[in-house]
């Protein structure tokens, strides 16, 4: 086991701890990632009543923002039984559920995208209060996140397809979970402290 | 190889019975938050309430869905350790600008 | 996918520019970094030379205040991220894998890609330069200095966009390492049984990987403050200026560890082999380091006490400002107490770690005169905290660097230094450095302001400001004699062995240099300073019992040993992610060229990613 000369990375080999490397560094990253949302959930709380000009939290629309929330929550859902069904050896099941599971980031974000244009017209931009300012930045970079998201989702269903995603990649599917899990979890703490908590 | 990995797989590993149990139990605290705020309740009791209800969704996701409570405690460790490092420095930001901000800026 | 890989295939040479351009080994990385870095070392000298030269007469007008103050600003962020940060990531790459029995770190390419990514950070900070618009708002740049108003040129957007490119790099450098020694300290390492380089490298890591976020966040807003008209630091539409000195300070506490604590560690490492005696009380050497590492993050607004935060911060901050006194004592007494009675060999090192000791408890004890918020409101913005800042990061780290380089160099070359010249350039710069630096201890408690690009001849101060300039030659000398002395100690120094210091750690355990796979036999540890103990089994005055290790002599033998082949995506990834930093750039100068540099930046980034993530692992 010490001998095993093999150091790629994706090949099992001897590890201090027997855990994979790459779910420790994901766990990692996750942790750092925590720091990042931290820095900016702070800058919005330091500034959401601070609105001298614009509209302010009232132009919130919760029934609307509920829906894409329940969306998002229920894709970490479908993402935790692709997982389950690839381990289970079902790739083409586990390919389905990675495809809902993508198809309902995209419509999360066009959700984000088509909310973002009604907060426009209704004179609340980026660039006209801090209070805009920080909701458009702290949203739009969570919004990133589940861009990027979907991205991999997306890559992990063409490799699907092109027959290269076996049960044996588990992890690599695990990995992309994690962190799709991740932005939903940083989503429920964003849908409560800026959208629910009124100012 | 790696050992504790598949300690970690093995040992009550979730089904997808549970799976869909979380989601359910997630998409009731769902709506009993937004119930809640179109009810209009004391904000002292909304505030707290929704904070309480998100972390419970929070740690069903974290433990459930990315497998924490299950899995090797090396990961715990990490991730709590960044994220209450991170709920620290927003609790300090937010007490310095909420109670200590200088008179009539 | 596999189309996109297979373009290129793994490269295997092992000479010439296209290996070092596609390497992984963590030691040619360390390499890379280690000469990187100590040309940005001299380049922030010859910055802070030409300070000191307008400086050495009052009333000068050698340079005119706005070169000046891109030269101070330039000066502390050339020698925060591009000297002292690189180069102790440089020993990370060179020493950790090694100390810890791994034949790499866990994540080669990732660790080749830290590198680039690090080096085009590098050019874009200082490409204000080819303009003379460098970053001119201090290495802080408190808002609201920064905004478009304020800073008119481009200063400030090398200054977003270079630390945001260089934190990805820190991040990413960070990740691999801890990693790296959760994960692959040979067997029977447990953490109490690491060593304490690799320690404070592990603590060290989790500090950047916590922080560089909140700096990424307070750069990005102030990017998008200047780039698309945001409102996060204007005053005018609700923004807050202090908020930026928060999330600056937040991550810039955490960054002052972040600098000490490989020091630290290699003192730590140095101090033992030359006193022959095991590191006095290592559990509390290390727990120090930790509880450094972790109050580090409670004293953010020792910096901002000029801005008025009230009373009760104050006091909170103070207090766990001089918390962090006790730690920090600590590691000093157990550095002394590590010496006590032992059989002292006074190799350059030793100097070095020696002068450490002395020059860092200096800047310490200043410290604690500012951590006191009434005697800090005195001494803020003046010379004495130049004076404390020296001696902690010039005497400390700088000091713990160079005896390092000295340390590691028969490792990493397989050649010594000369002794004779190391002990010149020491007091060379011992000398230059106090008398250069203790001089403005004086002259900041008599008021002398800092950042201001000259002062009238009446205040009195031009007698210790021309000594202070002078003996900047000292250090002139000593650093150019440290620098000749490597790079002919590298050809022609005398040959060193595998263990020329008789020194405790795995690293000394082979060939030096050692072969590319560092071990033949991945060693199994049973104890703190693993070498040693093989060494000398029952008595410490026997002698030394041969150990064998992975030596190059065998490396015939081991032909079985398969690393992972040279990667050109790294390069190609890093080189999307710097065309993507300067797309704004070039989009304010000519739309088309940002067009351009984006489209062909994330083409690069894409098609490297994939190509990385689909290349064949060997």
């Amino acid at each position: 086991m010490a001998h095993d000369a093999t150091m790629g990375q994706a090949e099992a080999h001897y590890t201090t701890t027997g855990l994979d490397h790459r779910k420790i560094l994901m766990w990692v990253f996750l942790a750092s990632d925590c720091l990042f949302f931290g820095a900016l959930i702070s800058t919005y709380m330091v500034y959401r009543s601070n609105v001298p000009t614009g509209p302010g939290p009232e132009i919130f629309d919760i029934p609307y923002t509920s829906v894409s929330a329940f969306v998002l929550l229920m894709s970490s859902l479908t993402m935790v039984l692709a997982l389950a069904a690839l381990q289970r050896g079902n790739s083409r099941q586990a390919r389905l559920w990675l495809l809902a599971t993508a198809l309902q980031g995209a419509v999360f974000l066009g959700g984000q995208f088509y909310e973002f244009n009604v907060f426009v017209d209704q004179g609340l931009t980026i660039t006209n209060s801090v209070f805009g300012t920080s909701f458009f930045v702290l949203t739009g970079f969570h919004g990133t996140h589940v861009a990027i998201g979907v991205f991999m989702l997306l890559t992990l269903v063409g490799a699907s397809w092109m027959g290269r995603l076996k049960p044996k990649h588990d992890l690599t599917v695990e990995l992309v979970g994690l962190y799709w899990h991740f932005v939903d979890i940083v989503w429920i703490v964003i849908f409560t402290v800026v959208y629910l908590i009124p100012s | 190889m790696a050992t504790a990995e598949q300690q970690a797989h093995t040992e009550e590993h979730p089904t997808p019975r549970t799976y869909v149990n979380v989601a359910i139990i997630l998409s009731i605290i769902t709506i009993i938050e937004v119930a809640i705020v179109i009810v209009e309740v004391p904000s002292v009791i909304l505030i707290s309430s929704l904070l309480a209800l998100s972390a419970v969704k929070f740690a069903f996701v974290v433990g459930w869905f990315m497998h924490l409570k299950f899995d090797a405690r090396l990961y715990q460790a990490l991730f709590l350790g960044g994220l209450f490092l991170a709920i620290a420095v927003l609790l300090a930001l937010v007490a310095l600008f909420e109670n200590f901000t200088l008179p009539a800026t | 996918m596999a189309m996109l890989g297979g373009l290129l295939e793994r490269p295997t040479g092992t000479t010439g520019i296209w290996s070092w351009l596609t390497t992984i080994d963590h030691k040619r990385i360390g390499t890379l970094y280690l000469v990187t870095a100590f040309f940005f070392f001299l380049v922030g000298g010859i910055e802070a030379s030409l300070m000191r030269l307008q400086l050495a007469i009052p009333d000068s007008s050698i340079i005119s205040a706005n070169v000046f103050s891109q030269l101070f600003t330039m000066h502390a962020l050339t020698m925060i991220f591009l000297a002292i940060m690189p180069l102790s990531v440089a020993f990370f790459n060179w020493i950790v894998p090694l100390q810890i029995g791994a034949r790499d770190v866990a994540f080669p390419r990732l660790n080749a890609l830290s590198y680039w990514v690090f080096l085009g950070g590098a050019i874009i900070l200082n490409l204000g330069w080819f303009t003379m618009t460098a970053p001119a708002a201090g290495w802080f740049a408190y808002a609201n200095l920064t905004n478009t108003t304020f800073s008119p040129t481009n200063g400030m957007d090398f200054y977003v966009l270079g630390l945001l490119v260089l934190g990805t790099s820190s991040l990413l450098g960070a990740f691999n390492f801890i990693v790296t020694i959760i994960n692959l300290r040979a067997p029977g390492m447990s953490l109490m049984r690491m060593p304490i380089f690799t320690w404070m490298a592990f603590i060290t890591s989790f500090l950047l990987a916590l922080a560089m976020p909140v700096i990424t966040i307070g750069l990005v807003e102030l990017g998008f403050d200047r780039f698309f008209g945001t409102n996060f630091f204007v005053f005018e539409r609700g923004g807050d200026v202090l908020l930026w000195q928060h999330l600056f300070w937040v991550f810039g506490h955490p960054e002052v560890y972040i600098l000490i604590l490989p020091a630290m560690g290699i003192v730590s490492e140095i101090l033992p082999t030359f006193s022959r005696k095991p590191l006095f009380g290592f559990p509390v050497v290390v727990f120090s380091g930790l509880t450094i590492a972790f109050l580090g993050w409670s004293v953010w607004a020792h910096h901002m006490f000029a801005a008025g935060l009230g009373p009760v911060p104050d006091a909170v901050f103070a207090t766990t400002t001089m918390a962090i006194a006790i730690p920090t004592g600590v590691k000093v007494f157990n550095w002394l107490a590590t010496i006590w009675g032992g059989n002292i060999q006074l190799k350059t090192p030793m100097y070095f770690a020696l002068g450490f000791i002395a020059l860092f408890t200096i800047g310490g004890l200043s410290g604690m005169t500012h951590a006191a918020a009434p005697s800090d409101l005195q001494q803020t913005d003046t010379y004495y905290i130049v004076a404390h800042l020296h001696y902690v990061l010039f005497g400390g780290s700088i000091m713990a660097i160079l005896g390092g380089i000295f340390y590691w160099f028969p490792k990493m070359t397989g050649r010594m230094m000369s002794d004779y010249q190391g002990k010149w350039s020491f007091w060379l710069v011992m000398i230059g450095m106090n008398m250069t630096f203790g001089p403005m201890h004086y002259l900041g408690l008599v008021g002398m302001p800092r950042r201001n690009f000259t002062y009238p001849e009446a205040m009195g101060w031009d007698v210790w400001n021309l000594v202070a300039s002078l003996s900047v030659l000292f250090m002139i000398a000593g650093i150019g004699l440290f620098v000749w002395n490597a790079l002919r100690s590298a050809r022609s120094g005398e040959v060193a062995g595998d263990d020329p210091w008789d020194a405790r750690t795995l690293e000394w355990a082979m060939s030096s240099p050692p072969p590319h796979y560092n071990f033949a036999e991945i060693p199994v540890v049973h104890g703190r300073d693993a070498l040693w103990e093989q060494k000398y089994p029952d008595e410490e005055h026997a002698a030394p019992r041969p150990v064998p290790a992975g030596g190059a002599e065998e490396a015939d033998e081991h032909h079985d040993i398969h690393m992972p082949s040279p990667s050109y995506f790294p390069f190609i990834v890093a080189l999307g992610i710097f065309l993507l930093g300067i797309t704004l750039l070039l989009y304010q100068a000519a739309a088309v060229a940002g067009y351009a540099a984006g489209a062909v930046g994330l083409i690069l980034l894409l098609w490297g990613s994939y190509g990385w993530i689909f290349e064949p692992t060997d």
